[in-house]
C-alpha cells in the first residue's frame, strides 16, 4: 500500500490533471491518463513508471505551486516511483535498500573493494604489484574464479530483476500471457531505444531546467549504448574464450576490445553529462529521497568505465593487477546492486512502455470494432 | 528607478497574450519596449495562462488544424453568438488576420499540438497549444528575453497621464512605490475588469458577490477606467462578458479550466427553492456552456444544483471536485440543504414527464419531456438509478466586454470620433468591439493575438516615425505583409 499521504497526493494530481488535460500532447503519461476515469493505486504505480521525469508538464502547468492546487507531476510521480521500486523488489526484505540507497551503494563498493584487494594480496602476495607478461588478467585472477563469481552474482541479479519486472507486470493489471505480443514489444522497444518520450518532436525536454533541450536524451543514450557496448564486449570475450578457445588477452584491434573501448568512452561521456545535469536540476521537481540513488549509480558507472579504460591502457604496467582488482570490484558492486538501485528504472519504465503499447493496440482494436 | 524605466519607445501595459504579442511585434520592427506586468512572475500572463487554443481561419488543412474554416463560416459563427452585435469590418479583418496567427506564434517559439490529437472536437476550427496557454506564454517570455524586451513584474499601472488624446506617462507601483514611466507610445493590454469586485457589483448589483472569477485576480480594469475617464470612447456594456456555470466549490479566483462542469444536459438543474428553471437539453456543449453562467446568475443566491443519477457518470468530463452523493433524492436534497419535499417532487414530476426515446448524446436526440414547465427538450432520461449525484453550480466569470473603442489599427478612439494620438489597445480591453455579447471558443486569444500584433506594429512605427511624417499602413496590406 502506498503511504496514505502519497496516495492522496497522487489522487489529487490525477483529479486535477484529468479535468484539465492540457498536457495531452506531451508524453505517454497523458494519453494513458485520458483513457481512465478512476485511478486506483496500481494505475498510479504504472503512470509513475511511465513518466520519464522530463519536467515539461511542470513548467506548462497553470496549477504548479504557488497556485493553491499545487500540481507537480514530475515530483509526485517520482515519489510514487521510488515507492514502487520497493514494492516490486525481490527478495522483499531487500526493498529496504531503496532508502538511503546512495550511502548503501557507496559502503558496499568500499567493502567489495577492500575484500577483493585483501583476497588478491593474500593470494598473490607481492605478485599483485608486478607487471604481468602480455597483460594477461588471468595471471592475476584465474579465469575460473572470475567466471564463477560473476556468473553466480549476475544470475542472481538477473533473476531478481526478472521477478521485479513480473511483479510490476501483474500489479499493472496484465497477465503473463499478454507479454508475448510482437507488435507491442516492437513498439515498446522503439520507444525505449529512441527515448521518444524525452523528445517532443525534436524540441527535447525541460531537463535539467525549464528551457527545453535534448541534453538528457543524448547523455542517456551515451550511457545506455555505452553500457550495451560493454555488455557486447564481455559476451564476445566469453565466446572467444569458450567457443574459440582463445585464452590470451584479446588484442587492441579485436572486437571485444573495440566494443569495450567504445562502450567505455560512452560510459565516461554519458555519466559525466548526466552528473552535470543532475547538479543543475531544478530542485522544485526533484524527489530528494532519490538524489543519493541517482548519484551513486552515475558515479559507479563512471568509476567502472574509467578503471576499465585505464586497465586497457596500462595493462602492460605494474599497475595492472591493482587496476584489475579495483575495476572488478566496481563491476561486482554494480552487479550486486542492480536490482536494488537506480538500474531498475530501466526495467520498470520499459515495462510501462510495453503496457502502453498494448493499451494503444487495444484502443485501436476497440475503435475498429465500434 | 524612474530614469531607469522611462525613455523607451513603446510601453506595453499587461503581460498576457495581447500584451506580449504587441511587445514582440513592436520589437520586431526595431522599437525599444518595456512591459509592465502587475502580477509576480509565478502568476504572470493573466487569463492567457489558462487558455488552451485559438480559433483560426484556414482554407485547407494545416499541420495544427484539420479541414477548412472559411472567412464566411467564421463570421457566421461570430454573428450567431453575438446575435449580430459585432462590428463587421473589424470582425472580418480579425478573421482574415487570424489565418497567419499560428505561423507567427510558432516563430516566437510557441508549440502546437498536432492536428487531430486526443479528445479534441474543436480540431477543425481551433489550434491547440502544446501544454496549454502557460506553455505558450512561457515561449513568448523566452522570446522577449532573447530579443531584449524589458519585463518588470509586480508593476501595476495605477494611473495614466493623458492630455487631449495624447499619452504622456504612466504611474506604476513597482515594489510598493509609485514610479512614473514616460514613453512615446502606450499599448493598453491589461485585460478586462473581471477581477474588480466593486466594479462588478456596480454593474450587477449585490449578486456579483456570488460570482467566481475563473482566471487571474490581477485584471482589475484600472487602466481601462483611467482611459475612459480621460476621454477614450467606450464600447460594450458592463454586464456583458463571458460567463459560464462552474463548480460552486471553485476558488474565488484562478480556478481555471478544471472547475468547469458539463453534466447539465445529463440531468436536471434546480435552484435554491428546488425548482427547475431552464431547458437543460436545449443545445450542445459550447452554446450550453456559454449561457448557463448567466442563467444561474439570475437565480436566487446565484446558485443552481445539477442532479444526475449513476447512468450519467462517466459521460462527461470529470470535475475536479467530487459530487455529493446519496442513495435517494430526499437524502441528496438534505445534504445539499435544499427543501427536501420540493426537490423530491420536482424530480418525480420530471421523471413522470420523460418520454421514451433513443438516447444519443452526440445529436439532438428525441429523449424529451412532455407537459413540464420548462420542458427538457433533448437527452431527457429518468433520474432513477441510484446512487444519485449532485454538483453545485455558480456563475464563473471569464472576462468582461466593456472596453475601449478602437479602429482597425488598434488605435483607441476618443469621444467625438478622433483617434487617440499615441494610445493603442489589444485583447480583453477592446474585445467588446467584436463581441457585443456571447462567446465562441478560442476567439479571446485570436482577438488578442491579432490586435496585439497590429498594436505593436502601429505603436512602433509611430514611435520610430513621429505622427506628422508617418503614413498609416493600410490594414489589408499589413495583414498580408506580416507573413
Ligand atoms: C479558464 C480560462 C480558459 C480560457 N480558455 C481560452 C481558450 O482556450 N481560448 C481562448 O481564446 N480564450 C480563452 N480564455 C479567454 C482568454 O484567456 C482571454 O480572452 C485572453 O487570454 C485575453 O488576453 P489578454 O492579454 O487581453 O488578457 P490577459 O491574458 O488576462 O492579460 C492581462 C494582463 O494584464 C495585467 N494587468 C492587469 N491590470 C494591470 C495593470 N493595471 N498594470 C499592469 N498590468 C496589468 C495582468 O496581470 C495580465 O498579465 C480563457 C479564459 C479563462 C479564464
Ligand atoms: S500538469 Fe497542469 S496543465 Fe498539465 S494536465 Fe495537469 S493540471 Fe493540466
Ligand atoms: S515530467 Fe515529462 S515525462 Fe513526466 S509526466 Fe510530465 S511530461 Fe510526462
Amino acid at each position: 500500500m502506498l503511504p496514505t499521504e502519497l496516495l492522496q497526493e497522487g489522487e489529487h494530481l490525477m483529479t486535477v490533471c484529468n479535468a484539465c488535460r492540457y498536457c495531452e500532447g506531451y508524453c505517454a503519461v497523458w494519453q494513458t491518463m485520458e483513457s481512465r476515469l478512476v485511478f486506483v493505486e496500481s494505475d498510479l504505480n504504472y503512470l509513475a513508471n511511465l513518466c520519464h521525469n522530463c519536467g515539461e508538464c511542470f513548467y506548462s502547468c497553470q496549477y504548479s505551486p504557488p497556485h493553491e492546487f499545487n500540481i507537480n507531476p514530475p515530483k509526485t510521480l517520482a515519489k510514487i516511483r521510488l515507492y514502487t521500486y520497493g514494492l516490486y523488489a525481490w527478495p522483499g526484505p531487500l526493498a529496504k535498500a531503496f532508502c538511503k540507497n546512495g550511502l548503501l551503494v557507496s559502503l558496499l563498493a568500499a567493502a567489495v573493494l577492500i575484500a577483493f584487494l585483501l583476497a588478491a594480496s593474500l593470494a598473490l602476495g607481492s605478485r599483485l604489484w608486478e607487471p604481468v607478461r602480455g597483460g594477461d588478467f588471468y595471471q592475476i585472477i584465474p579465469h575460473s574464479v572470475m567466471a564463477l563469481t560473476f556468473s553466480v552474482v549476475g544470475s542472481f541479479s538477473a533473476l531478481a530483476l526478472l521477478i521485479g519486472f513480473l511483479r510490476f507486470w501483474r500489479d499493472s493489471g496484465e497477465s503473463y500471457s499478454t507479454l508475448a505480443n510482437p507488435v507491442a514489444l516492437f513498439r515498446a522497444a522503439k520507444d525505449v531505444l529512441s527515448l521518444k518520450n524525452l523528445d517532443n518532436d525534436g524540441a527535447g525536454c525541460s531537463y535539467p531546467r525549464e528551457k527545453s533541450s535534448e541534453a538528457l536524451r543524448w547523455f542517456h543514450h551515451a550511457t545506455f549504448y555505452g553500457f550495451l557496448s560493454c555488455l557486447v564486449a564481455t559476451t564476445l570475450g566469453a565466446i572467444y574464450y569458450y567457443v574459440f578457445g582463445w585464452h590470451g588477452p584479446p588484442g587492441f584491434l579485436s572486437l571485444p576490445v573495440i566494443f569495450g573501448t567504445v562502450g567505455g568512452i560512452g560510459l565516461v561521456i554519458g555519466p559525466i553529462g548526466l552528473f552535470v545535469l543532475l547538479r543543475r536540476r531544478n530542485r522544485e521537481i526533484v524527489d530528494e529521497n532519490q538524489s543519493g540513488m541517482d548519484l551513486a549509480f552515475i558515479v559507479l558507472l563512471l568509476l567502472i568505465s574509467i578503471s576499465g579504460l585505464l586497465l586497457l591502457l596500462l595493462r602492460q604496467s605494474a599497475a595492472m593487477g591493482t587496476l584489475l582488482v579495483v575495476h572488478l570490484g566496481f563491476v561486482m558492486t554494480l552487479f550486486l546492486t542492480m536490482p536494488y538501485g537506480k538500474f531498475v528504472h530501466g526495467i520498470y519504465r520499459s515495462g510501462a512502455l510495453l503496457k502502453w503499447a498494448l493499451e494503444r493496440s487495444r484502443q485501436s482494436e476497440n475503435k475498429a470494432k465500434a | 528607478m524612474t530614469d531607469d524605466l522611462s525613455g523607451i519607445d513603446v510601453l506595453v501595459v499587461g503581460g498576457g497574450n495581447a500584451a506580449m504579442a504587441a511587445a514582440l511585434s513592436a520589437r520586431e520592427v526595431g522599437a525599444s519596449v518595456l512591459v509592465l506586468e502587475s502580477a509576480p512572475k509565478d502568476f504572470r500572463a493573466g487569463n492567457s495562462r489558462h487558455t488552451r487554443d485559438l480559433r483560426c481561419m484556414h482554407d485547407a488543412p494545416t499541420n495544427v488544424m484539420a479541414g477548412a474554416y472559411t472567412e464566411d463560416e467564421f463570421y457566421k459563427d461570430i454573428q450567431s453568438v453575438t446575435g449580430g452585435q459585432t462590428n463587421e469590418q473589424l470582425a472580418r479583418m480579425t478573421i482574415r488576420a487570424s489565418a497567419t496567427c499560428t505561423e507567427w506564434m510558432k516563430r516566437q517559439g510557441v508549440r502546437f499540438q498536432r492536428a487531430l490529437g486526443g479528445t479534441l472536437q474543436l480540431g477543425r476550427t481551433n489550434a491547440f497549444f502544446l501544454g496549454g496557454g502557460k506553455a505558450m506564454m512561457n515561449a513568448y517570455y523566452d522570446q522577449a528575453e532573447r530579443v531584449g524586451i524589458r519585463v518588470v513584474y509586480n508593476a501595476e499601472v495605477v494611473d495614466l497621464k493623458v492630455e487631449d488624446g495624447k499619452f504622456e506617462s504612466a504611474t506604476a507601483m513597482v515594489a510598493g512605490k509609485p514610479v512614473e514611466v514616460r514613453a512615446k507610445v502606450v499599448v493598453a493590454a491589461s485585460g478586462g475588469f473581471e477581477a474588480n469586485l466593486d466594479w462588478l457589483k456596480e454593474a450587477w448589483g449585490p449578486e456579483a458577490d456570488n460570482f467566481l472569477i475563473r482566471g487571474t485576480p490581477y485584471n482589475k480594469g484600472k487602466v481601462l477606467k483611467k482611459l475612459l475617464e480621460n476621454g477614450v470612447e467606450s464600447v460594450g456594456e458592463a454586464k456583458q462578458g463571458h460567463m459560464v456555470a462552474i463548480d460552486a466549490r471553485a476558488p474565488k479566483f484562478d480556478g481555471g479550466i478544471v472547475t468547469r462542469l458539463d453534466c447539465v444536459s445529463l440531468g436536471i438543474v434546480v435552484n435554491r427553492n428546488g425548482d427547475r428553471f431552464y431547458d437543460e437539453g436545449e443545445d450542445f456543449w459550447p452554446k450550453r456552456y456559454a449561457i448557463w453562467g448567466r442563467l444561474v446568475a439570475n437565480q436566487p443566491e446565484q446558485i443552481g444544483y445539477c442532479i444526475i443519477d449513476s447512468k450519467a457518470m462517466g459521460k462527461f468530463m470529470p470535475s475536479v471536485f467530487p459530487p455529493d452523493t446519496a442513495q435517494n433524492i430526499g437524502e441528496l436534497a438534505k445534504i445539499l440543504k435544499l427543501p427536501v419535499e420540493k426537490v423530491v417532487a420536482t424530480v418525480k414530476a420530471y421523471n413522470d414527464a420523460v418520454q421514451l426515446g433513443t438516447f444519443n448524446h452526440d445529436v439532438l436526440d428525441d429523449c424529451k419531456t412532455s407537459g413540464l414547465d420548462p420542458e427538457k427538450t433533448h437527452w431527457a432520461l429518468r433520474i432513477d438509478k441510484p446512487p444519485f449525484y449532485a454538483y453545485g453550480l455558480r456563475p464563473g466569470l471569464t472576462f468582461t466586454y466593456l472596453g475601449l473603442k478602437v479602429d482597425e489599427h488598434a488605435r483607441a478612439q476618443m469621444k467625438g470620433g478622433k483617434g487617440a494620438r499615441n494610445i493603442f489597445a489589444a485583447g480583453e480591453i477592446m474585445v467588446g468591439n467584436i463581441l457585443g455579447k456571447g462567446y465562441t471558443a478560442g476567439i479571446g486569444v485570436t482577438i488578442g493575438t491579432v490586435f496585439g500584433r497590429i498594436a505593436g506594429r502601429e505603436a512602433a512605427s509611430q514611435a520610430l516615425h513621429p505622427v506628422e511624417t508617418r503614413k498609416d499602413t493600410k490594414v489589408e496590406e499589413f495583414v498580408h505583409a506580416a507573413d
